[in-house]
């Protein structure tokens, strides 16, 4: 590594002073830049620096705490309330299925903006089947999973095999799919009834279920159990630590004998998935289909991801920050309105977040030299 | 030549690979014999490169044949030579800096835990790598990295580069080739990734050292390969002959017969 900058020699001096790899070369270091990495290395900032860098969970979880406390103060005693807490939950839940496989496709370094329509396509598919053709739900699920991975495969096909951008893949196919969404339903809401009831499998996850006196529905808890999984599957499969470097440094992941072209196609087969998932979640929640439904979601799940710490640049991040940063983008919307602001300043507030998570992130990434 | 006594480890004979009207490799042999660092130099566009690509299955030759171990052996894809024992870290190093040391020196070759917690649930046996990655910097004589959980970014140059060369000595079973390994680096970490190259010799791992540096060249290297318009032009022993004379057989300036 070629020295450029004082302050790189610092820190690159430091390193080399604290983990020197053989110790006949610490004579070598001048006394003055030992002093001065010290300094550097441990001052406070740049331990923060460090310590955001090795858990970088931590920043958006101080956030929702700050804003949890913030909007217990400011929110007239109906923030900390069960019922409230159980509607945030309720309201993340379907944001934060689909943040999983954007979570998965960022840390390869692709973006999914295609997310919110694909998810609406295949719960159209599956409530279609099921009410004008009369599929058992179980099938029209099935039915809907398939086509959402076939939607996540065509993502998948164009990055790898065409080398095509995945902004420009899935902005082209946001629109494609939203267009098939409004043409396949004719933009017609199917409604609970039609879907066989509030005892139908297809509404499965919208039943409510009380974890002591807060009411959830079981949607709430399967998300939150698809994020144990995936965090296990990422962190501590071969599969996970593949895609974590794929997006690190995608030529090193090749030399080292990875098939990245396999794993990005399977990373967007999963993601397709898991708009199915999502959208039987979304079921759930509204308790019909509609090519309406959820018209932020795509750039929401990004916002989630942003702001649950993990960089678009690909290679780091943690999924359980993508539940956090879902969770606070509920939790400030909710919160505000509570407080009594105007509901026009929830996005600048989101927004600002938003800016600040990146900044963060661009400065925690400048611990690697 | 000084140390063919013994037969070469790996040899190949009558190299050609062309690029459309581009003659890249015009014949090339080349032996690299046990236990010794054999330095491959030429000016740009000598067939360097090509050759090295060749010998580590990154390229295919159009002709010529090579031997590992006196059987021949055909390499289409850089993980055939891997599994034959032939480790290349490359000039870029090919490390994922956000990992950490022990996930970089297991990368695309990861172990699983025995019983249903490997086999089921596919999980990785992360102590045992991180174990196992401690075992292979400590045998370069670098087991000072403390925290082999840590990130590679948070590493300098020369640590990242003993990380790679850690990794190649750790899977290497027959040698392993260090493409301009000093380039990026300051003459502190130079010295080290020297100092490596002479540890893993004197273990017995023949290298195979591709370099610019003509005084790293004869610092570490038994043998010198000179390479020249697509054709081995020399091999050279470094006592016996001067910078400027190899420098020279690199150029053309000089013919060896």
């Amino acid at each position: 590594m070629a020295v450029a900058t004082p302050e790189a020699h610092l820190l690159a001096a430091s390193l080399v002073f604290n983990l020197s790899i053989g110790g006949s070369y610490m004579e070598t270091v001048p006394a003055t830049d030992v002093a001065a990495s010290f300094s550097q290395r441990n001052g406070p900032l740049a331990r923060v620096q460090h310590i955001l860098h090795r858990y970088p969970t931590l920043s958006p979880g101080f956030v929702l705490v700050v804003a949890s406390i913030v909007f217990t103060i400011f929110g007239h005693g109906k923030f900390q309330q069960l019922g409230t807490i159980g509607t945030i939950l309720r309201q993340t839940a379907v944001l934060a299925s689909l943040a999983i496989g954007q979570t998965l496709i960022v840390l390869t370094a692709g973006i999914d903006l295609a997310v919110g329509t694909g998810m609406l396509l295949s719960h159209l598919v599956v409530a279609k089947l099921a009410f004008d053709s009369g599929w058992p739900p179980f099938l029209a699920l099935a039915a809907g999973a398939i086509v959402a991975m076939t939607l996540g495969g065509v993502h998948g096909l164009l990055v790898t095999k065409l080398g095509l951008p995945p902004f420009i893949v899935t902005l082209g196919t946001f629109y494609v799919f939203q267009s098939l969404g409004l043409i396949y339903s004719q933009a017609r809401t199917i409604s609970k009834n039609e879907l066989g009831g509030e005892n139908s499998v297809l509404l499965w996850m919208g039943k409510q279920v009380k974890i002591g006196s807060m009411p959830i529905n079981r949607g709430v808890i399967v998300v939150f159990l698809m994020y144990v999984v995936f965090s296990f599957i990422l962190s501590n499969t071969a599969w996970g630590t593949h895609v974590y470097s794929i997006g690190d440094d995608r030529e090193a992941a090749r030399l080292a004998g990875i098939n990245v072209t396999r794993v990005l196609i399977s990373v967007y087969l999963v993601a397709g998935f898991l708009y199915a998932f999502g959208g039987w979640v979304q079921l759930g929640r509204s308790l019909s289909a509609s090519s309406n439904a959820a018209v932020d979601i795509n750039l929401e799940t990004i916002t989630a991801v942003v702001i649950g710490g993990t960089s678009l640049f690909g290679g780091r991040g943690r999924l359980s920050g993508t539940l956090v940063g879902a969770l606070i983008v509920q939790v400030l919307r909710l919160g505000l309105s509570l407080a009594d602001v105007s509901p026009y300043w929830q996005n600048f507030a989101i927004g600002l977040l938003i800016i600040v998570a990146v900044t963060l992130d661009q400065w925690i990434r400048r611990v690697a030299k | 030549m000084s140390t063919n006594s013994a037969e070469p480890i790996l040899s190949a004979s009558g190299l050609i690979k062309r690029f459309g009207r581009v003659t890249a490799l015009n014949g090339t042999d080349f032996e690299l014999y046990p236990g010794e660092v054999l330095a491959v130099i030429g000016d740009n566009g000598a067939g360097k490169s090509s050759l090295i690509k060749c010998l580590s299955g990154a390229m295919v030759p159009d002709e010529g044949t090579m031997y590992l171990d006196g059987r021949p052996v055909q390499f289409k894809r850089p993980q055939e030579a891997r599994s034959a024992g032939i480790e290349t870290v490359y000039q870029t190093l090919a490390v994922a800096p956000a990992l950490d040391i022990a996930a970089n020196v297991f990368l695309g070759r990861e172990r699983r835990r025995t019983g249903p917690l490997g086999s089921v649930l596919r999980m990785l046996d992360k102590p045992g790598m991180r174990r196992d990655a401690k075992i292979a910097l400590d045998d370069l004589g670098i087991g000072t990295l403390q925290d082999i959980t840590q990130a590679v970014e948070t590493l300098s140059g020369g640590q990242r580069q003993a990380v790679a060369v850690a990794r190649a000595a750790a899977f290497g079973s027959k040698l392993v080739i260090l493409d301009e390994p000093t380039a990026a680096l300051g003459v502190r970490e130079s010295g080290q990734v020297l100092q490596m190259i002479r540890d893993l010799r004197d273990k017995g791992l023949p290298i195979i050292l591709i370099s610019h540096n003509m005084p790293h060249v004869f610092e570490v290297a038994d043998r010198i390969h000179i390479q020249r318009l697509g054709q081995r032009a020399a091999v050279v022993d470094p006592a016996s002959v001067s910078m400027s004379e190899a420098v020279a057989i690199m150029t053309g300036a000089t013919t060896v017969g």
